[in-house]
């Protein structure tokens, strides 16, 4: 049996997202920008892609650029907006608990004179409201945070934060990171008050190498990419067809029995965390501290659907997840670390994990097609491996 | 402008009557770097060995791979003259000099060699009216016969050939000329570096790496295979065996004092190594070791660790320094592959703090208490060992 429980790394691409890439790559390989009918048709597919996109977050298909992926769409929203806006404002604030795709990019700014704040998250990965509200000041320019943090599933209250920081502040921009929240959350950018929205096509069952940015048609943005002035000069480069043909398949996908997809996620989820704990020194990493050793249901749906985080005394992650993937399940280490490299994860430190924890820290990620077999099996294999483990340590 | 090489080798001039094998292996070893760049011809011819190159080549890629062939000793770019007329002799040597040496201050010496008795001139009467003639085209030019800064010789064949410069080789001796040995490549910075040395003196090479999922991950072993690759490059095309290391590593674990544990582990690679060294007709082991690196490679370390060995040990970076071994591993380019983070078996359940100075007799003693299961162990990781051809 095979258990793919990696769905936050990457997931499967679905059969229709498949075959709609075997045709734009196969058959109707024109380039967008080309006069002809190949050209016609291969535009086609992208106004198609931008529509089901604009459809999915309500929002005009005009305000949606095709990257990359999450990476480039994250970039582009912050490098874009600074560089265009900077005389409004230096000072930037985000999270602790960034993905390196946000934190790496504010950082290049606050070496080109902007000011970089971060705002500090409480012990289940929730950013302390009341200490961003505190960093904003005259000169701050905007707010980036992730909606749904990628290794523990912590979910940001968006809405009450914008509506929040804009009472303080009119003209503060905000910026979400929604690579781990799309299709997880049904996200509407404007009732939000989102003004820049980042997603990724791999993580909804689409193809790599696709992404799109969300930006609001009251935004300025500068391009970071130069060249043939595609998408209104914004991002220049011939456009990944094939791949943003797939992601607005994936897209169009996304809410179809979309309720019944997320409740089953949570159920599976719950149902994990309840089964794990039965094991010794097992810590779950971002519920609430209200969550009792029941594991309800309302405190586990303030986490995402999808994502577990867990911790187990005395075993190194790397080895159990290699142990696990002898036995065809697959599952993220929570920080890689090994003898020679020690990456402490920016996340589990934020939380204030314990040192000796974070290398002992997994995480599972499920899709709406994993099964309660699958989850079975992995528990399984995880009891059985768990204890083997724990008798082989370093001394 | 450059159409052939002229490789120079040194010591296979000692070999006396088996110099011909030694000349073989050299050119087969020629011709096996330079196959996958195109149609050269390699041929042996009066204790030189000469490759012509194809009409398109790349000069800086053919160079690089003769530079890996160990045994040379150098070897020098050769200009071909499609005639051994005399007049097209002279204004090919007068058209070299002038591409070659834009600047031509410089003091020469023509130095001939003709392969045909009945060529109507003879060698010193080719060297003085080829000086006569250089120096009344290029007048700056000067004669120095005892030391001169350029040493131009023309060799005259069915084809006329000159050549000036030589490229330094790598030295050694033709690999498969001194047998085979059996190279213990864990993946860090020193093995590869040891199986290159002990594979310059002309020693043909296998392999074995010790796995043990899943405490070292598939991308361990695929870095090593990677260093085989690259190690590969000089050695030519050798075996490497995974060995599935996990059970006896945890056996020593439960059994042996845990300070102990490198030692005996490494005891036991020694054997399982032996074991396939004998079957590969390897005349013995080669590691990376150095004196004092680490707890197990002390001069005690060491001698508990060859207690079981059969076979001789070679260790070439013994009394190295671990810059001297960097510098190798930079220039055969293992040194970035080395350094990826993957953990390897050695480090997975090393102790806090191992024995320095391990007495044989005690480890001895230890190395009894994994009597009852140890051998069926070893049977079972000999069986399961997966063979990788490394080309």
């Amino acid at each position: 049996m095979e258990a793919y429980l990696d769905n936050s790394a990457t997931t499967k691409i679905t059969d229709k997202v498949r075959n709609i890439m075997e045709k734009a790559l196969w058959e109707d390989y024109g380039n967008p920008s080309s006069m002809h009918m190949m050209g016609v048709i291969a535009e086609r597919y992208m106004k198609d892609a931008a529509s089901n996109i604009a459809d999915c977050l309500k929002i005009l298909p005009k305000e949606i650029i095709f990257t990359s992926g999450g990476t480039e769409s994250n970039n582009l929203a912050l490098i874009g907006y600074a560089l265009a806006n900077h005389r409004r404002g230096k000072h930037i604030i985000t999270s602790s608990i960034e993905h390196p795709s946000v934190h790496e990019p504010l950082l290049f700014l606050s070496e080109n004179g902007f000011d970089l704040e971060f705002a500090p998250v409480d012990s289940t990965g929730r950013v302390i409201k009341d200490k961003l509200y505190e960093a904003i000041n005259d000169d701050t320019l905007m707010v980036s945070l992730m909606y749904v943090n990628n290794e523990i599933g912590a979910v940001q209250d968006i809405e009450e934060i914008a509506k929040e920081i804009k009472s303080i502040k009119k003209d503060i921009v905000l910026h979400v990171d929604g690579v781990q929240a799309f299709g997880k959350y049904r996200i509407y950018p404007k009732r939000l008050g989102i003004d820049l929205l980042s997603i990724s096509g791999h993580k909804i069952h689409g193809p790599k190498g696709i992404g799109a940015l969300y930006v609001g048609d009251h935004i300025r943005l500068k391009p970071i990419t130069f060249g043939g002035g595609h998408q209104k000069g914004l991002r220049s480069g011939t456009e990944n067809v094939p791949a943003i043909a797939g992601l607005g398949q994936a897209v169009l996908e996304l809410y179809e029995d979309f309720d019944d997809k997320i409740q089953k996620m949570y159920e599976l989820k719950q149902y994990f965390i309840r089964e794990i704990s039965k094991l010794e020194g097992v810590t779950i990493n971002g519920l609430p501290v209200e969550t009792t050793k029941e594991f309800e249901m309302e405190y586990i749906k303030m986490t995402a659907p999808h994502i577990i985080s867990v911790s187990l005394e005395g075993i190194r992650s790397e080895v159990l997840l290699h142990a696990l993937e002898e036995r065809g399940i697959y599952i993220s280490a929570g920080s890689a670390c090994s003898s020679n490299n020690p990456a402490p994860s920016a996340t589990l430190s934020a939380i204030g994990m314990p040192k000796e924890l974070m290398d002992s820290t997994i995480r599972i990620s499920l899709s709406d097609i994993n099964t309660k077999e699958e989850i079975d099996y992995a528990l399984e294999q995880i009891g059985d491996i768990v204890p083997y483990l724990r008798k082989f340590i370093r001394k | 402008m450059y159409k052939a090489f002229l490789i120079k080798y040194a010591e296979i001039g000692l070999k006396g009557n088996n110099r011909y094998l030694f000349e073989n292996a050299l050119r087969d070893r020629i011709s096996e770097v330079i196959k996958p760049l195109g149609e050269y011809i390699v041929s042996k011819e009066q204790g030189r060995i000469f490759v012509e190159c194809p009409d398109s080549y790349d000069y800086e890629e053919t160079v690089e791979a003769i530079q890996r062939v160990f045994g040379i000793s150098s070897f020098s770019p050769v200009v071909v003259i499609d005639s051994t007329e005399w007049e097209d002799l002279e204004k090919g040597v007068g058209d070299y000099v002038e591409a070659m040496y834009p600047q031509r201050n410089f003091t020469f010496k023509v130095m001939a060699k003709r392969a045909h008795k009945n060529y109507p001139m003879q060698s010193p009467e080719i060297c003085s009216k080829m000086g006569a003639y250089l120096l009344k085209r290029f007048p700056e030019l000067k004669v120095d016969v005892h030391d001169p800064e350029v040493r131009l010789t023309v060799e005259v064949r069915n084809k006329s050939y000159v050549y000036s410069h030589a490229i330094p080789g790598p030295g050694g001796m033709p690999v498969g000329t001194n047998g085979r040995a059996m190279l213990l490549l864990s993946g860090g910075i020193d093995s590869p570096v040891a199986g290159y040395m002990i594979s310059k003196r002309g020693v043909s090479m296998s392999a074995v790496y010790f796995h043990a999922p899943p405490y070292t991950s598939e991308r361990a072993k695929q870095k090593v295979v990677d260093l085989a690759k690259q190690i590969s490059k000089y050695t030519g095309k050798m075996k490497l065996f995974v060995v599935n290391f996990t059970d006896i590593q945890l056996y020593i674990y439960e059994k042996c004092p845990h300070q102990e544990l490198t030692i005996i582990m490494r005891r036991y690679m020694m054997r399982i190594a032996e074991h396939f060294a004998e079957k590969e007709k390897c005349l013995g082991l080669v590691t990376g070791e150095s004196i004092g690196q680490v707890a197990s490679q002390t001069m005690q370390s060491l001698a508990s660790t060859d207690d079981v060995c059969n076979m001789p040990v070679y260790r070439p970076l013994v009394a190295f320094d671990k810059q001297d071994i960097v510098d190798i591993a930079l220039k055969i380019d293992t040194y970035e592959t080395s350094i990826q983070p993957y953990e390897d078996c050695c480090t997975i359940f090393v102790a806090k703090h191992p024995v320095i100075k391990p007495n044989i007799k005690t480890i001895r003693n230890s190395d009894r208490k994994l009597e009852e299961k140890i051998d069926q162990m070893i049977e079972e990781a000999l069986n399961g060992v997966e063979v990788i051809n490394i080309e």
